[in-house]
């Protein structure tokens, strides 16, 4: 039975593969990533078999630790744990405990994660490899310790399976992770800069950490190699009784999920608040402007952009402090004037076809394209101006605002009118309504690429007289330049903005049916 | 009355008996539409009366849907046209939706909308007064059972909610002819029976309804005329009594579609 959960695991895999070849070239990219990985830290664990053993043991009980923390974080964070076997697909078949939890166990090793955990504990038992018993017992907490991995991401998310697959979770745990990812750099900076600050402290975390289900398993081979039997017996008991007390909660936790499988319904509200339809126009643009307004703020696929803009500034200023230049944060308005306004270029595409309703009404295209465009504006203009004064209020000196703004107002307008027209004619592969930002979306990559990179280009060129006119300022250093930027980004930008919109407008009224047939097709 | 042949699209013909008669809530001739190789509708043509409850039967990819796409103005047929009380669908489409309340099946709805929002929105797009939209909206919701779920999230309502507030969606601006695809799927039986009795009231004051539908028996109760549709073509139309032929309407459908197995084989289900 559990050869045959192997196989079925195996199977799933490789028919995953073949419903397409952009899954394979995912697959192949996110595997040289972690060959890359793991090449590096095996090679580091051969090499620390020359070093001291005390450093030697540190670096691996740490090294574990916090491979064992992340199989239990990282799933529920992601909200990507692996359902491929999920357990409550076994419901119906009645397969024997002892022998489902061994499948799964083993399953979860098969995949990127579990082969790379796998190789890396392995190549501690080289590390160890100053004598036989070491090397034995390293290999014997290796195997201990990659278990320990599996079954405890396997408690973790069958514990939390009734949680993650509440919506409202789903929507917080996709725009929390997005903080992180972005601020990666600074976060990366200040854990090595803080790292190297207490590396006298290291060793002793690491040694306590040891007596921990966390680091028990890891520090076999180095207890052995350092001569001490004692303690290396009592830890191999911690990382056993750690590993048994983890498969006994999961065994606890499987069978009472079996039978309750996860809830994810959620009370029931009385109406009465209308929300921003009330507050707006009760017209048909002003309509699509609340609706727009509202999925900005309650669709993670929206709101996840709205969160990285306030870090913009912080990676900028970030940057500044590493090279003592607080020069870059002046890109931050033009920069976020061209994301937000860029970001609505595939806003059909996220309605998928929920814009059979527009298509059904037969609102005008004018009306879809101005509301959508005033929705993104509402905040877009209140951030870049923030930004662009921010940043001068910051260096002091106000001389660089007025052309700075005129370029930021100038690609901010622009881009809203060019999007404007680009989502009224192509549809671009995005996340489906309801799926994490982060899943690869299904459809047209090809034809993504190819609007994303002529609309750029195109942008590029539409703006081209506010970059020429800040390029004058910055060459010249005379003001005058920057004084007609300020008023000939606004109003050159609100001309291509009303520009696109109507024709945008015009061509949603004539191919709104076609639209929508794109649409289905990715749905 | 339909012909045409697997691997070729019937020409589109004018049926002359359109003509006479009072104006039809919908008429469309010829209609056909190929996606790639499969040809998914060829050539149907179909005059739905004024006033009538009409009801649209056919096996699974029929055409149904996409036929109902085509008179609606959410698809663009390759061939044919659709007229809606006199309005041509694809010349005056604006005009024309003005005149339609529309269910489609199998899209997506705004549903990070709460479902009194949802409905707000759908009147708002359509231009209409904000008073009259607050007013028909609550009259509306109470209608289908929904008051109480009138401020959750239309993505956490249960697939029956979500097809009663998609309805509740097209019948905002009191629509002369109302296009219900697979109207009562995963609606629970006391909700079924309320919108039947809307539909009931709305048919009696002048109103019309087209459902689509899969349950026989449901629609030999519920319409008073019938078309069956296999295969992209228009198998019979009229009146339920006619279609039926004193036979049941699932029999008479079984009977026209053809395609039931025989029931032999499966000895070992009766071992245990």
């Amino acid at each position: 039975m559990v050869a045959h959960l192997l196989r079925l695991k195996l199977t799933l895999l490789r028919n995953g593969l073949r419903r397409s070849p952009w899954q394979l070239v995912g697959m192949a990219i996110a595997g040289l990533y972690a060959l890359g990985l793991v090449g590096t830290l095996v090679v580091a664990l051969v090499l620390l078999r020359a070093a001291d053993p005390g450093l030697a043991q540190t670096a691996v009980v740490l090294g574990g630790s916090a491979a064992l923390l992340g199989w239990a974080i990282v799933p529920v964070a992601a909200s990507a744990a692996d359902m491929t076997l999920d357990p409550a697909r076994f419901t119906t078949s009645a397969v024997p405990m002892s022998q489902l939890l061994a499948g799964l166990a083993l399953g979860g090793l098969i995949g990127i994660p579990g082969v790379a955990t796998a190789l890396v504990a392995l190549a501690t038992v080289w590390t160890w490899a100053r004598g036989p018993l070491p090397a034995v017992a390293a290999l014997v907490g290796a195997a201990v310790g990659v278990l320990s991995c599996v079954v405890l991401s396997k408690v973790v998310t069958t514990a939390t399976a009734s949680l993650a697959s509440s919506r409202r979770f789903k929507d917080v745990s996709a725009i929390a992770f997005m903080i992180p990812l972005v601020l990666m750099g600074p976060i990366v900076a200040g854990v090595g800069r803080g790292v190297s600050a207490s590396a006298g402290f290291l060793p002793e975390l690491a040694a306590t950490l040891s007596w921990t289900p966390l680091g028990a398993a890891w520090s076999l081979g180095g207890d052995l190699a350092a001569g001490r039997p004692g303690p290396a017996a009592v830890k191999l008991l911690i990382a056993l009784a750690t590993l048994a007390a983890l498969l006994w909660c999961w065994k606890l936790l499987l069978e009472r999920a079996l039978v309750n499988p996860p809830y994810a319904g959620s009370g029931s509200r009385k109406g009465g608040k209308l929300g921003l339809f009330g507050l707006l126009p009760a017209t048909p643009a002003g309509a699509v402007t609340a609706r727009a307004l509202t999925y900005w703020l309650r669709d993670p696929r929206y709101s996840g952009s709205l969160v990285v803009v306030p870090l913009l500034p912080i990676l900028l200023v970030f940057q500044g402090s590493q090279s003592g230049d607080f020069g870059t944060l002046a890109i931050a308005a033009p920069l976020s004037a061209f994301l937000l306004a860029w970001s609505i270029s595939a806003d059909v595409s996220y309605d998928n076809t929920a814009f059979a309703l527009h298509v059904a009404t037969g609102v005008r295209g004018m009306d879809d394209r101005l509301g959508r465009a005033l929705a993104c504006l509402a905040f877009a203009l209140p951030v870049v101006l923030i930004f662009a004064v921010g940043q001068n209020f910051l260096t002091g000196s106000w001389q660089a605002l007025p052309g700075q703004l005129g370029l930021s107002l100038g690609i901010l307008f622009s881009g809203l009118g060019l999007s404007s027209v680009v989502s009224a004619r192509y549809t671009v592969a995005v996340p489906l309504p309801g799926d994490s930002p982060f899943k690869k979306p299904p459809g047209n990559v090809g034809q993504t690429l190819a609007v994303q990179f002529a609309g750029m280009a195109i942008l590029a060129l539409l703006v081209l007289p506010e970059a020429a006119l800040l390029i004058a300022e910055l060459v010249t250093g005379n003001a005058v330049f920057g004084w007609a930027n300020l008023v000939v980004g606004p109003v050159l930008g609100l001309a291509l903005f009303g520009a696109g919109v109507r024709l945008g407008g015009r061509w949603l009224d004539a191919r709104g049916p076609e639209l929508l047939a794109q649409l289905t097709v990715n749905r | 009355m339909l012909g045409g042949y697997s691997g070729c699209m019937t020409a589109p013909h004018p049926d002359p008996a359109a003509s006479a008669g009072p104006v039809p809530a919908l008429s469309i001739r010829g209609l056909a539409k190929r996606f790639g190789g499969k040809i998914a509708v060829d050539g149907i043509s179909l005059d739905v009366p004024a006033g009538s409850f009409f009801g649209i039967v056919g096996p699974n990819g029929a055409g149904k849907t996409t036929t109902l796409s085509m008179a609606t103005g959410l698809l663009r047929p390759d061939f044919g046209t659709a007229v809606v009380h006199g309005v041509d669908v694809w010349a005056r489409p604006l005009e024309a939706k003005k005149l339609m309340g529309i269910l489609p099946d199998g899209v997506r709805l705004f549903d990070r909308l709460t479902g009194e929002q949802l409905v707000t929105y759908a009147g708002l797009l359509r231009g209409m007064d904000k008073d009259v939209v607050a007013e028909r909206v609550g009259e509306l919701l109470s209608a289908l059972d929904l008051g109480e779920d009138a401020g959750t999230l239309v993505v956490d309502y249960s697939a029956g909610m979500t097809k009663k507030i998609a309805l509740a969606s097209a019948l905002i601006h009191a629509p002369r002819l109302l296009v219900l695809d697979e109207p009562f799927e995963s609606v629970d039986p006391v909700s079924a029976s309320n919108i039947r009795s809307i539909l009931d009231r709305y048919v009696s004051s002048g109103g019309t309804v087209i459902v689509s539908s899969h349950v026989m028996d449901l629609v030999q109760r519920m319409c008073d005329h019938v078309a069956v549709v296999a295969a992209g073509r228009l198998l019979a139309a009229g009146t339920v009594d006619e279609v039926r032929d004193g036979m049941s309407l699932e029999d008479r459908f079984v009977q026209l579609v053809g395609g039931r197995s025989h029931t032999e084989g499966l000895e070992w289900l009766r071992t245990f």
